[in-house]
């Protein structure tokens, strides 16, 4: 029987597991599973064409449960390394409350049922896209790139933002240009948000060996890193008003919102490279999870008054 | 470990298996609720009056 800490509790008992559901909900990640959800919601609303409603709850649950699937299966992989760095250390596993093998049939099990229910229930290209996501997650990203390349999650980003177009699939049958541009926007956000929690949690990383940029170019390289994606995410944040599936009052908000995500990386930047307290960085991280929500909050409003008023905002 | 000490464990045990029981038997009834709805959805409700589609 062992012993996380004194708080928390024996992973068995006598073979049997001491887990309550809590713990397994905990494995899907539901703060990374609220994003997929958001942003599946947007891609479902604003793609063209209608879809009933219940088989659309049924399409962002799938979407919701697959990507939840895929964390529970990277913790499992992960439980050596998330022991030991503080931000992960109260996961399920590390704290013993719920154990690997428990974990990884958890993930696979809910894996299978989402791919299989939302191509039963909704579309294949949906469920084909949504099986191609969870593989990305845990095997190209968990398994290869985040223990062997500081590039890890400039590609494995690609799997956090593939959600508005399997949601885009799952009402057109079809991936187009329009969801192709909304996952751009995710995996072009996705570098800095996670290079300026890396460079305040630079010695987390480091202590257990995952490439980090900050670890292996170095602070400055990363804040270099950080603007230069920030003045290329700002203008394409914009596109889907120039390429007309967003309205004006989108085209104003993600402008506002991407010159001042330049302003926050470009203050990053400005900041001391051995500076101890990383406040810039904090705030640059903090912001670019507003910005996400607003520009996919108003993918959402501008497609809810479009369908409840007629007005194209 | 003293006697009072496995007679704790053991109610911990059963208390978070009885948890699990009721959460996988909630999510069972789902799923067979949204299966239900998703075939009178998908065929339309004519499925429900015993002829032939």
């Amino acid at each position: 029987m062992a012993f996380a800490n004194d708080e928390t509790i024996v992973e068995s008992y006598a073979g049997a597991s001491l887990a309550m559901p809590r713990d397994y909900f905990e494995l899907l990640k539901p703060r990374v599973m609220s994003l997929v959800v958001f942003t599946a919601i947007a891609g479902m609303l604003v793609a063209p064409g209608d879809i009933n409603p219940f088989l659309a709850v049924i399409a962002i649950a799938c979407i919701a449960i697959g990507g939840g699937a895929s964390g529970a299966l990277n913790m499992w992989y992960d439980s050596d390394i998330d022991a030991r760095m503080s931000r992960t250390a109260k996961r399920p596993i590390p704290s013993g409350r719920v154990t690997r093998q428990e974990a990884l049939s958890f993930g696979l099990v809910l894996s299978f049922l989402s791919i299989f229910v939302l191509g039963v229930l909704v579309n294949w290209l949906a469920a084909a896209l949504l099986a191609f996501t969870i593989f990305f997650y845990v095997v190209v990203y968990t398994m290869y790139l985040k223990r062997s390349t500081p590039q890890n999650i400039v590609i494995g980003g690609l799997a956090g933002a593939l959600p508005p177009m399997i949601s885009w699939a799952a009402v057109t049958g079809e991936v187009s240009v329009e969801s192709a541009l909304l996952v751009a926007i995710i995996f072009m956000w996705t570098p800095p948000h996670f290079w300026a929690l890396a460079l305040f949690k630079a010695g987390d990383y480091g202590r257990v060996g995952v490439p980090m940029l900050p670890n292996v170019a170095g602070n400055r390289s990363t804040q270099n890193h950080i603007l230069a994606y920030a003045l290329l995410l700002a203008p394409l944040g914009v596109s889907p008003f120039f390429l007309g599936f967003a309205g004006p009052a989108y085209g104003a908000v993600a402008a506002v919102m991407g010159a001042a995500f330049v302003w926050f990386a470009f203050r990053c930047w400005q900041m001391p490279s051995d500076d101890q307290k990383m406040v810039q960085a904090k705030k640059l991280f903090g912001f670019s999870i507003l910005y996400l929500f607003t520009l996919f909050g108003m993918l959402i409003i501008q497609a809810l008054v479009l369908k409840f008023t007629g007005y194209a905002i | 470990m003293t006697e009072k000490e496995n007679k704790e464990m053991e109610e911990r045990r059963l208390k978070a298996q009885r948890a699990r029981n009721i959460a996988i038997g909630l999510i069972l009834l789902a799923l067979v609720v949204v299966f239900y709805l998703a075939t009178v959805l998908k065929f339309g409700p004519q499925i429900l009056t015993n002829r032939p589609l």
